[in-house]
């Protein structure tokens, strides 16, 4: 559902830092990392976005006109009213540090989990920071796009069983 | 069995039949494969089809699936391996009893296929030993079924009674060349 005018208006004067924008009917806002935690709170216990769907990251390398590297995307929901919102923070590659969402929505334990293994930003106040996907001794983070797709040694280091082996 | 046809100096009856050891060893083996189905893609789904009723597995004495390792002696790797897989192939076969044998289904087990990715294993040869390769994307249950007589030719003319042709390196490699269906329309000498 569309959300409403007055919540976007709310939340520009709660937050004056942040960007607005519309696409597909759907709100998108961009908020500074300082604002992150205080969004958070507010969203939930101010406005009614109890759900968190969704935690995902965007990695901007070489993408055209493209300011900083990774965007870091929080799907949310007010399921009383229905309405979606889509929350963005932008991040360099300098400096990867973001506040823990698990305070307030309990729900994005795993994701932020799966954001770190998948792209390695480092949510500060999270439970159990670890690799969710990709076995614990794998060290890059393969959804970035400096990875490369094919050719990689990390999938080489498992003992090779050979016949003579088994037959001890 | 009694190929070759050597002469003895004894009478025997009719119903005994002289043979070497190691080759009944083989006959007894090639005939009572006990698959393992590691299936992890759609090559599974053919496994499936191999082993039901309308391509009937069962003729080749290979149709007992057990989902327990140390009750089979044939593992089939049917689809791609990922990384965090591998451990777990790589005990399931440990824990499959001597002699075992390793046929590896499809594109994907064999050389991990178009999944030339960060996760998936570039096939599973490289890690496990691996007697039969069956190309396909996924193979028809007719391949797998040639892979399994292909097995049974290699088993019976390489195997030893007590698995010593699994010490040698040169064992893992067939001493004959494998036999091959005939192509229709094409007279051959196959003898099946």
């Amino acid at each position: 559902m569309v959300i409403s005018q007055e919540m976007i208006d709310r939340l520009q004067r709660q937050f004056p830092n942040c960007t607005t924008s519309e696409a597909l009917e759907q709100a998108r806002v961009v908020v500074v990392r300082q604002d992150l935690q205080e969004v958070f709170q507010w969203l939930k216990e101010e406005s009614g976005f109890d759900l968190l769907v969704d935690v995902t990251c965007v990695d901007y390398l070489n993408y055209r006109g493209a300011q900083q590297r990774f965007g870091l995307v929080y799907l949310l929901a007010n399921t009383e009213t229905s309405e979606r919102l889509t929350l963005r923070v932008m991040l360099d590659e300098t400096d990867l540090e973001v506040p823990s969402a698990v305070p307030t929505w309990e729900g994005a334990d795993w994701l932020e989990r799966e954001v770190w293994d998948m792209f390695g930003i480092h949510f500060t106040g999270h439970p159990d920071l670890r690799r969710i996907l990709m076995p614990e001794e794998f060290i890059a983070h393969p959804l970035r796009k400096d990875y490369p797709l094919q050719g990689r040694g990390e999938r080489h280091n498992f003992p090779v069983l050979t016949r003579q082996t088994g037959l001890k | 069995m009694a190929e070759g046809g050597t002469e003895v100096a004894i009478d025997l009856p009719d119903s005994v039949v002289i043979s070497k050891l190691d080759k009944l060893a083989s006959w007894c083996r090639k005939n009572s494969l006990w698959p393992m189905p590691f299936a992890t893609a759609c090559c599974g789904i053919e496994l499936m089809a191999t082993g039901a009723s309308r391509h009937d597995l069962a003729r080749f004495g290979a149709e007992v699936f057990r989902f327990s390792p140390r009750q089979c002696d044939l593992m089939i790797v049917a689809g791609r391996v990922v990384m965090k897989m591998l451990p777990v192939l790589q005990r399931i076969w440990q824990q499959m009893p001597e002699p075992k044998w390793c046929i590896s289904m499809g594109a994907c087990a064999s050389t991990g296929g178009v999944f030339d990715t960060y996760c998936v294993v570039q096939g599973v040869d490289r890690f496990i030993p691996v007697d039969m390769y069956v190309p396909g994307c996924p193979p028809r249950p007719e391949q797998l079924i040639q892979a399994i007589i292909d097995l049974q030719d290699k088993i019976q003319h390489g195997g030893r009674l007590d698995g010593t042709e699994f010490n040698r390196i040169t064992g893992e490699q067939s001493g004959r060349p494998l036999l091959e269906l005939p192509v229709i329309g094409q007279t051959t000498n196959v003898p099946y």
